[in-house]
């Protein structure tokens, strides 16, 4: 599996998501620049966390119009898999290749610890590793990640299996509707999380459920 | 020319941050103080003088950076 991590400026969990590929699936990924128009050819592009271009104007806004996302939603057309997180979400959100938004958690506070979730869907390359309804606890590092949508679209995420985590009962960190922490495209090629795998996947930074993920879309796309 | 772009949240979508400056309004002693929303003023110079332009390029800023048109609206307004 050949893998791509973006980088933009003020991207700070490029190497977290560069060092989990590595360490999962033998081959360091390649780094592409925000300004790059193209993406090289990769079965899955990650665009990581952090706070890119400053958070300027609203999370995720600036990068969504960089040229390298012209070029990963092209791809992302292609069925190339894309995995955002934390502020990959808010930037796929941002170029609608997912819908809804993620606002302002709703107690105005930056989140950061360790948070309980359910897996709600494994029908995807993502998750296949996973059992339904297993709980895994991933670390969440955000202010905005209140994930809201018109009640229309949360209905549809929800009946066509799109909604893959959620957040566990009574540990929702920022007020997300349907405690909703991850969604897919409709493609079901790309999906976005709030809550950090790449975060853990090593039992020296505190747990280790984040593997199944890579090693999931490893077995999907070797 | 010069214009202002206000970008506020559309009626109905919760406005955590203006909920609370209202509740901080109302500890300073404001009791008369209802709903808060908040939102956003951007101030543009452009150049050129056809304001009907101007409008057309404004709205096609806003839909596609200025404002997030899932949650937000917008209101352009040329000053000079």
């Amino acid at each position: 599996m050949k893998a791509a991590v973006v980088v933009f400026p003020a991207s700070n969990c490029d190497r977290d998501a560069a060092v989990a590929l590595e360490q999962i699936t033998g081959h360091k990924p390649q780094m592409v620049w925000h300004a790059d128009s193209e993406v090289p050819e990769v079965d899955l592009i990650v665009l990581p966390g952090g706070f890119s271009y400053g958070d300027y104007l609203r999370c995720g806004a600036m990068a969504g119009q960089s040229h390298v996302m012209r070029a990963v939603k092209e791809k992302a057309e292609q069925g190339v898999r894309v995995l955002g997180i934390c502020n990959g979400f808010q930037v796929l959100t941002e170029t609608h290749m997912l819908p809804g938004v993620l606002m302002r958690n709703a107690a105005l506070k930056f989140v950061c610890k360790p948070v309980g979730l359910t897996v709600t869907e494994t029908q995807s390359v993502f998750t296949r590793h996973y059992k339904a309804g297993q709980r895994v606890e991933f670390p969440v590092a955000h202010g905005e990640g209140n994930y809201v949508a018109d009640t229309e679209t949360l209905d549809r995420l929800e009946g066509e299996g799109r909604v893959v985590f959620k957040y566990a009962p009574g540990e929702n960190p920022n007020g997300s509707e349907r405690d909703i922490a991850g969604i897919l495209n409709d493609k079901r090629n790309v999906l976005g999380l709030m809550p950090h795998p790449e975060r853990v996947c090593d039992p020296l930074l505190g747990g280790t459920d984040g593997k199944a993920m890579f090693e999931s879309l490893l077995e999907a796309l070797s | 020319m010069k214009a202002r772009v206000f970008v506020t949240l559309k009626n109905g979508v919760l406005d955590p941050q203006g909920k609370a400056i209202g509740h901080a309004l109302n500890n300073l002693g404001f009791g008369s103080v209802g709903e808060v929303r908040q939102g956003k003023l951007i101030e543009l110079a452009l150049t050129g003088s056809d304001e009907a332009k101007a409008r057309a390029d404004l709205k096609e800023m806003c839909e596609k950076l200025l404002a997030n048109t899932v949650i937000e609206k917008y209101e352009i307004e040329i000053t000079a």
